[in-house]
C-alpha cells in the first residue's frame, strides 16, 4: 500500500484559478478536511514549492451545519464525511481532487459565496409568522408524530448548496432558486400555522425564479448529504402552484384565510 | 434618551445571539448581527439531545423548582442561585414559543410535545427534535430572525468577526471595530450596546467537541480589554464522543437516555473502589462489565458527565479499556428498532465516520472536551434585590457590554447538566433582549466617541499591518497542535498542580514563540492563516486563565478533578474564580467572588443512591417577571 496519496485542488481567484497537488499521508481515519489541515501546517506543493495553505469554508465537521461543501473526485458533497480511504478503494486511484462549487461566486481556493441560497429563503417567506414572541400560555397547533416526522425531515436541509450544484437548471441563464428553497416552501406549508401563508408561498413558487425552473433531471436528491426527498418536494409544489394558479385565476380566496 | 431607534450590536448567532435578536427586533431596537459565519452554521446546530423543561407531562410530579434544584446541584453549587432559578421557571413559556414558531418537536399520539430523560435528573424532562434539536431551534429562531431581516429591523454582518470593543469617553460601549474575513477590510460599528453571544472554546483545546468556529478569541479579546473572566478552569468533558484526528465528534448523551448501555470486557481478578468506598472486581471476566450501572445504581448510564467521563478514565487506566485504548462501548445493539430510529441522526454519523454500524456493533466512544461553563462575568441582580432597577442582567463589568451563552459564566456552576446549554442560551438571549433596551432608556444622551472610534480602527490597522507582515520560523498552526497538546492532556478529565505548573509555563513559551510567526499567507483575500493568527493571541490567554484558575483551586468540584484533593471544599473555596487581565503581569490575576446561595444550602452530591426528592428551595421572589 501506498503511504501517501494525492490531493489535486482547483486553487485560486475568478478569472485565475489553477490546479495545484498536495501529498498527504494516509491514516486509517483521515478525510478531506484533516488533510487540509494538515496542509496548513505545512504549506508545500507536490514539487517541493512553498505555497499558501488552501482555503476552505468548514464549521461542525459532523455533518450539520452545511459549511463545507465542495466537489470531491467532481461530486457536491461535505469534505467532512469524506472519508480518504473509501475513495481510495472505490476508485483504485490515490489522487482525490477537490475543486470549488460553480454555481455560486467564488471567493477563493474552495470557497464560494451561498448568499442566494439564504435570499431564497426570504423570498419564500421561509418562517412562522407568529404575532410575537410573549406568552400567552398556550402552544403551537398539536401536530401528529406522522406529521412530525414529515416535517422534521424536510427542517434538517442545512443549506449546504449541494442539491443546487448538482442541478443542471440551475445556470447562468436561469432563474431557479433550485430544489432546497422549494423544498422550504413544502416545509412551511405543512405547518398549521405556516398554512395560513400557503398561498403567498405558492404564488412565489409560481414566478419565474420559482418551480417552473425544475427539468425534473433528479440529482438534487442524489446528492442532498441529509437524504431529504427533494423530488417529492418538487412535484409536490408544481401541482400546488397549479393548483394556486387556477385558483387565483378563478378569483377564489387564500386556503386558510 | 430622546425618541430615536435604539441602536444593538450582537457578535454571534447561534441560539443565544439569534434569541436576543429576535427580542430586541420585536422591542422595535435596529439590531447589527455580526458572525464569522451564516448564522444558520452556528455552533449551536450541533446541540443532539434536547432542552430541558419542566411541565411535567408524564405524571412524574416534576416542576421548575425541582429542575432549578437539579442545576444547582448538578452544577455543585458553584453557580449563582437567582438566574438559575429564573431559567428554570422561564422553560415552560420558552418550550411554548419555540413549539409556536415552529420548531418540530417530536411527538405524543395525541399530538403534545413529547419528553425523554437525560443524565443527572430522574424524570422524563427533555423535549428534542430527533437527535438535532440544536438545529431545529437554531433555524426556528434563524428564520424569526430573517423575519425582521426582511422587515428592516435586523442587518446582518456575516462573514464578518468582532475584534475589539469601543468604549466612549465615559467609558460606556459604543461599538465595535470589525473585519470583513472575505477581504480583511476593516469597519467600525456604532451602537448604544453591545451583546456579545460568542459560544465557547472548545478549540482552545483543538480536539473537542465544538465547531472551528469556537476559538474563544471574543472574549479573549474583551478579556485583555478590561472584562472579568470568571470560572475559567471549569471545563466540560463529554463522557461519549467518537474519537478522530481533526475533532471530537458527539454521541449525544440520548443514546443513554434512551437505553444505551456503557461498559467494557469484564476482568474479575482486577479490582476497582466503587462510589460507595468499598472495593470490588471489575465484572465476570467474559462478561460485559457494565461499571456506570454498577457504580451508580440509581443514575445508572445517566449519572453527570463529569462523573460518566472520570470514571470511564478510571477503567481505562486500569487498562480495561477497548483495544486496550482510552475508550469503552457505548451499546445501542439490544435497543428496540423504534428507539433506534429516535436516534438515527447520531446513528448515522458514527457509521459515517467509522465505517461500522452501531445498530450490530456497540459503538467504541472516549471522552472529549464539550462545554464551557466558565465565561464572561455577568451581573444579575435578583427580582427582590432593592437595585434590582438599577443594575442590568447580563451586563459584563464593561458597562453597556452584554455577554450571553455559552460565553457568559452565568448558569452552569462546576457542571453543566445535559439538555440545559439549549435553555440557557436562549433564556439569556431573551433577558438580554430585554435588559438592553431597559439600559438604552437609562443613557442621557450620545455621547462624544468619535475619537474613541478612529483610535480603535487606527490600532486595529496598526496590528493588522504587523500581523501581516511576521516573517519569523514559526507556524502557528503547529503552535496551536502544541498548546492543544498540553491543554488535553493537563488541563482537561484530571488535574495535578505540578502538571498545570508545567502547562503554565509551556503556554507562556508558545506565547514567546508566536511573536516568531511567520504569515504564510500574506493577502488581503480570504485570508484564513492571518484570521487564525489574530485569533490564536486571545486563545493563548484565556487558555493562562483556565490553566491557572485550575492550579489555584485545590479541590474537587464538579468538572475540576484534582486526585490530590479528592473532595469538594465548600470552606474554602465555594466562590466563584475572577480573571482579570494586567497587561505588566505575565500572568492573569485571580480574585474571588463569592456565591449567591439564597435558595438552596450546599449538600453533598450523591449519584449512588439518589431517589426522587420532593425539595424545596427558600427566599423564592414573591414577583418574578419571566423575559417572555
Amino acid at each position: 500500500m501506498d503511504k501517501t496519496y494525492t490531493l489535486k485542488i482547483l486553487r485560486g481567484t475568478p478569472g485565475n484559478q489553477f490546479w495545484e497537488e498536495f501529498d498527504c499521508e494516509r491514516h486509517p481515519q483521515a478525510n478531506v478536511i484533516s488533510s487540509l489541515m494538515e496542509i496548513q501546517k505545512n504549506p508545500v506543493n507536490n514539487k517541493g514549492v512553498v505555497t499558501t495553505p488552501v482555503v476552505w469554508e468548514q464549521g461542525c465537521l459532523e455533518e450539520v451545519c452545511g459549511s463545507c461543501s465542495m466537489l470531491v473526485n467532481g461530486k457536491p458533497r461535505q469534505a467532512c464525511t469524506a472519508l480518504i480511504e473509501p475513495y481510495i478503494k472505490e476508485t483504485g486511484s490515490t489522487t482525490i481532487t477537490l475543486a470549488p462549487f460553480t454555481k455560486y461566486p467564488l471567493i477563493r481556493d474552495l470557497c464560494v459565496d451561498r448568499t442566494k441560497m439564504f435570499d431564497a429563503l426570504k423570498k419564500v417567506k421561509g418562517w412562522i409568522s407568529v404575532d410575537g414572541t410573549e406568552d400567552t400560555g398556550q402552544f403551537g397547533p398539536s401536530i401528529s408524530p406522522e406529521v412530525q416526522e414529515a416535517m422534521y425531515v424536510l427542517s434538517t436541509c442545512m443549506t449546504c448548496g449541494c442539491c443546487a450544484e448538482s442541478c443542471p437548471q440551475v445556470n447562468p441563464k436561469s432563474e431557479f432558486m433550485g430544489p432546497a428553497a422549494m423544498s422550504q416552501v413544502r416545509y412551511f406549508n405543512s405547518n398549521p400555522t405556516g398554512k395560513l401563508e400557503k398561498s403567498d408561498r405558492l404564488r412565489v413558487a409560481m414566478g419565474d425564479d420559482g418551480i417552473a425552473g425544475c427539468g425534473n433531471a433528479q440529482n438534487c436528491v442524489k446528492v442532498c448529504p441529509k437524504n431529504i426527498p427533494l423530488t417529492e418536494s418538487l412535484a409536490l409544489i408544481g401541482r400546488e402552484a397549479s393548483k394556486q394558479a387556477i385558483k387565483d385565476f378563478l378569483g377564489l380566496p387564500d386556503e386558510g384565510k | 434618551m430622546d425618541k430615536k431607534k435604539k441602536e444593538v450590536i450582537v457578535v454571534g448567532g447561534g441560539l443565544a445571539g439569534l434569541s436576543c435578536a429576535m427580542k430586541l427586533a420585536e422591542k422595535g431596537c435596529h439590531v447589527k448581527l455580526i458572525s464569522v459565519t451564516k448564522v444558520r452554521r452556528s455552533h449551536s446546530v450541533c446541540a443532539q439531545g434536547g432542552i430541558n423543561i419542566a411541565i411535567n407531562l408524564k405524571g412524574e410530579d416534576d416542576s421548575p423548582i425541582i429542575h432549578a434544584y437539579d442545576t444547582i446541584k448538578g452544577g455543585d453549587f458553584l453557580a449563582n442561585q437567582p438566574p438559575i432559578l429564573e431559567m428554570c421557571l422561564a422553560g415552560p413559556a420558552i418550550l411554548r414559543m419555540m413549539d409556536r414558531i415552529g420548531c418540530p418537536f417530536n411527538r405524543t399520539g395525541e399530538g403534545h410535545v413529547d419528553f425523554r430523560r437525560f443524565g443527572g435528573t430522574l424524570y422524563h424532562r427533555t423535549a428534542f427534535c430527533g437527535a438535532s434539536t440544536g438545529q431545529q431551534l437554531l433555524y426556528a429562531l434563524d428564520e424569526q430572525v430573517r423575519r425582521y431581516e426582511v422587515k428592516g429591523l435586523v442587518e446582518k454582518f456575516e462573514n464578518h468577526e468582532f475584534l475589539r470593543l469601543i468604549l466612549d469617553s465615559e467609558g460606556k460601549a459604543c461599538g465595535i471595530v470589525m473585519h470583513d474575513l472575505f477581504n480583511l477590510k476593516l469597519q467600525v460599528l456604532k451602537a448604544d450596546a453591545v451583546v456579545i453571544a460568542t459560544g465557547g472554546l472548545g478549540l482552545i483545546y483543538k480536539k473537542s467537541t465544538n465547531s472551528t468556529f469556537c476559538t474563544g478569541a471574543a472574549n479573549g479579546r474583551l478579556y485583555m480589554q478590561g472584562m472579568k473572566y470568571a470560572n475559567g478552569e471549569f471545563i466540560q468533558i463529554h463522557p461519549t464522543c467518537i474519537p478522530g484526528n481533526d475533532k471530537m465528534r458527539l454521541i449525544s448523551e440520548s443514546v443513554r437516555g434512551e437505553g444505551g448501555r456503557v461498559w467494557v470486557p469484564g476482568d474479575s481478578s482486577k479490582t476497582i473502589v466503587f462510589p460507595d468506598g468499598t472495593t470490588k472486581p471489575c465484572g465476570k471476566t467474559g462478561e460485559p462489565w457494565y461499571f456506570l450501572e454498577e457504580m451508580y445504581p440509581a443514575f445508572g448510564n445517566l449519572v453527570p458527565r463529569d462523573i460518566g467521563a472520570r470514571e470511564v478514565l478510571r477503567v481505562c487506566e486500569l487498562g480495561m479499556g477497548v483495544d486496550g485504548k482510552l475508550q469503552v462501548y457505548l451499546d445501542v445493539t439490544g435497543l428496540p428498532p423504534e428507539t433506534q430510529h429516535k436516534l438515527e441522526s447520531v446513528l448515522d454519523i458514527y457509521q459515517k465516520f467509522t465505517g461500522d454500524d452501531p445498530r450490530k456493533k456497540p459503538m467504541k466512544i472516549c471522552p472529549g472536551v464539550h462545554y464551557t461553563m466558565g465565561g464572561a462575568w455577568v451581573d444579575w441582580p435578583s427580582a427582590d434585590d432593592p437595585d434590582r432597577l438599577t443594575r442590568f442582567r447580563q451586563m459584563t463589568n464593561l458597562k453597556g457590554c452584554f455577554n450571553i451563552g455559552e460565553s457568559d459564566y452565568q448558569f452552569h456552576g462546576a457542571n453543566r447538566l445535559g439538555a440545559n446549554s439549549l435553555l440557557s442560551c436562549i433564556f439569556s438571549g431573551l433577558v438580554a433582549g430585554v435588559e438592553v433596551p431597559r439600559y438604552i432608556d437609562t443613557l442621557s444622551s450620545a455621547c462624544e466617541n468619535e475619537s474613541e472610534c478612529k483610535a480603535a480602527l487606527h490600532l486595529e490597522e496598526q496590528i493588522q499591518k504587523e500581523l501581516l507582515s511576521k516573517d519569523g520560523p514559526e507556524n502557528v498552526h503547529k503552535l496551536h497542535d502544541e498548546l492543544s497538546d498540553w491543554m488535553v492532556r493537563f488541563v482537561s478529565v484530571k488535574r495535578d498542580n505540578p502538571d498545570l505548573e508545567k502547562a503554565i509555563e509551556k503556554i507562556k513559551e508558545i506565547r514567546k514563540r508566536y511573536e516568531n510567526i511567520g504569515m504564510t499567507d500574506r493577502g488581503t483575500t480570504l485570508n484564513q492563516t492571518y484570521v487564525f493568527a489574530h485569533q490564536f493571541k486571545a486563545m493563548l490567554e484565556i487558555a493562562l486563565v483556565i490553566a491557572k484558575g485550575a492550579l489555584l483551586r485545590n479541590e474537587f468540584r464538579g468538572a475540576h478533578f484534582k486526585p490530590d484533593f479528592p473532595q469538594r471544599d465548600d470552606e474554602n473555596w465555594l466562590k466563584a474564580t475572577i480573571a482579570t487581565f494586567d497587561p505588566k503581569q505575565d500572568e492573569p490575576i485571580i480574585s474571588y467572588e463569592p456565591i449567591d446561595m439564597r435558595h438552596l444550602d450546599p449538600i453533598n452530591r450523591d449519584y449512588t443512591k439518589a431517589k426522587r426528592v420532593k425539595p424545596t428551595l427558600k427566599n423564592i421572589p414573591e414577583h418574578i417577571e419571566l423575559p417572555l
